[in-house]
């Protein structure tokens, strides 16, 4: 497993998913910065890291998404290369087009931090074997854009294609539609590109995964992660 | 030459933002509002003279970054 880890101006939590890569997939990451034009040769995993990459000028994620380096990151994700944006990440990614749709202003207009329960939608993805389908896990959010929204169109293709990863939950495992911490339709908190190769996520699996600070839901991720690029 | 880009919110897209503000003005007592939506402005200083080529150029810069398609529209306005 080679996984790279994007650095733009002002993310902050590239250290969080590297720490993740290392200690739960005993992967070796290597920062990359966003001027570079290329992908550290045998890169299999590309990570957008969260943060408020140009301090979210213009739109969350924007002109990050228009750096040099996602040229190489739309070429790795073309190829069939895995690649994870988490939180501004997520936003870097539906700016860069790779992914549809866009994050909204927080319906309530608050920045959110705090955990969430997170319905796990499918569990036969690079990103989510480790996992069972329906699992609700615990992972924490950190945002005030993470409104998920697009045209209905491309909402009804996401829900037909199965391209929701995990949606917002309650305990009961019902969508949290109304109480949800975003907004996001549908619940969403994270969907998948056409080929299953590309997720995005507003929520912070990289925070959960050591038993001294809480929680390790998040583990399952990086597990999964790591098995899909053993095996491949 | 000088150029307004205006990009705002598509219609059907929610407007949060607006809403509040909306709302703050009611209550500040300013008659008369009915609703507000928040945009964003942009005022761009180009070179020569061509307007055709101008609108051209600010036709690329909004599709390729000043505004997000998928919930806003914009368009462009020349200073006389």
């Amino acid at each position: 497993m080679k996984p790279a880890v994007i650095l733009f101006p002002g993310s902050n939590r590239e250290q969080d998913a590297v720490r993740a890569l290392r200690l739960v997939a005993g992967a070796k990451p290597q920062v990359v910065w966003h001027a570079e034009h290329e992908l550290p040769p045998g890169t299999d995993l590309v990570v957008l890291p969260g943060g408020f990459s140009y301090g979210d000028y213009l739109r969350c994620g924007a002109i990050a998404a228009r750096a040099n380096i996602m040229e190489a990151v739309r070429a790795h994700a073309a190829r069939g290369g895995l690649v994870l944006g988490i939180c501004n990440g997520f936003q870097i990614l539906c700016e860069a087009g790779l992914l549809p749709g866009v994050l909204v202003r927080n319906a309530r207009l608050r920045f959110v931090c705090r955990e969430v329960l997170l319905r796990v939608e499918r569990a036969d993805t690079a990103f989510t074997k480790a996992y069972r389908k329906s699992d609700l896990i615990r992972i924490p959010v950190a945002h005030g854009e993470g409104n998920y929204t697009a045209d209905e169109g491309t909402i009804t293709r996401l829900e037909h294609d199965g391209r929701i990863a995990f949606r917002y939950a309650r305990r009961d495992g019902q969508i949290d539609q109304t109480d949800g911490p975003n907004g996001a339709i549908n619940g969403i908190a994270g969907i998948y590109s056409e080929k299953f190769n590309v997720l995005g996520m507003m929520p912070h699996p990289e925070n959960y995964i050591e038993p001294e600070i809480g929680p390790t839901d998040g583990r399952g991720l990086f597990e999964s992660l790591a098995g899909a690029l053993k095996a491949a | 030459m000088k150029a307004r880009v205006i990009v705002t919110l598509k219609s059907a897209v929610l407007d949060p933002q607006g809403k509040a503000i909306e709302g703050a003005l009611r209550s500040l007592g300013v008659a008369g509002v009915q609703s507000v939506r928040q945009g964003k402005v942009f005022d761009v200083e180009l070179a020569g003279n061509d307007r055709a080529s101008a609108e051209g150029a600010l036709k690329d810069a909004c599709d390729k970054l000043l505004a997000n398609t998928v919930i806003e529209t914009y368009k462009v306005e020349f200073a006389e």
